[in-house]
């Protein structure tokens, strides 16, 4: 059975690194992401958020629903933690 | 087992270094527009301030300033401060969290009411993810027990 899992293990992960050829170079210049968004939020953040600062210009409203999720994220892991630690006498 | 723990310099150095460090808190909340920062990064600080207090003196000292109900309270307040921002853009007739139509009910223009809500949840973020350190490291430190100095 363990042997059957290296082999599974083994046969993903050569799958992953075989896939991450196809990916573009780091910082490369010409790369989806930075050809048509990247530029988009340089060039309008300050129009159209009054933000001069990018990263909380996505992180808060270009991308507000990821961050409504991370927040949930956070809620949900102290509501489980006082569930399970918590002892009320 | 619990032991008492009294320290003269660093209860003096915590009673301190609890202002500024809340201070500062509240300043990477607010200034998260123009500088690195935001609600995570300054909610973790106003945390840290009340760990610190822990440390320094114990969790009693703590509870009687922030009360276990208030924190629980205050958890999930952030959340509902951040959901709440998005359902008023949707009341107002845009998309969930667009925070453009908020400037029907404030006497700001589209933009500078986008600014504005993104200080909002940023606020509610801070307000979580206190609230939930907190209380992560009261129940982890005590083991839920809530009470005494730590060990």
């Amino acid at each position: 059975m363990r042997f059957f899992a290296l082999i599974v293990v083994l046969i993903t992960g050569t799958l992953l690194l075989y896939a991450t050829v196809d990916m573009p170079d780091w910082g490369d210049p010409y790369s989806p992401a930075n050809t048509h968004v990247s530029p988009r939020y340089i060039e309008k953040t300050i129009e159209e958020t009054a933000t001069p600062n990018i990263v909380t210009s996505v992180l808060a409203d270009y991308r507000g629903y990821d961050t409504l999720g991370e927040t949930t994220v956070i809620f949900t892991a102290g509501v489980v933690c006082i569930l399970l630690l918590r002892r009320f006498k | 087992m619990t032991i008492e723990f009294k320290d003269v310099i660093i209860q003096t150095i915590c009673r301190l270094l609890t202002p500024p460090i809340q201070l500062y808190a509240l300043y990477v909340i607010a200034h998260g527009h123009y500088s690195p920062g935001g609600g995570f990064q300054g909610g973790c600080i106003l945390g840290a301030s009340f760990i610190l207090m822990v440390i320094a003196y114990d969790i009693g000292e703590v509870k009687r300033r922030m009360a276990e109900k208030m924190n629980t309270i205050f958890c999930s307040l952030g959340v509902i401060i951040y959901s709440g921002i998005g359902a008023i853009c949707l009341i107002l007739g845009a998309n969930y969290l667009d925070y453009g139509i908020l400037h029907k009910i404030l006497p700001v223009n589209p933009v500078r009411a986008r600014a504005l809500g993104t200080l909002g949840i940023e606020i509610g973020v801070g307000i979580a993810v206190m609230a939930v350190m907190i209380s992560i490291f009261l129940n982890i430190a005590s083991g839920g027990e809530h009470e005494g100095a730590l060990e």
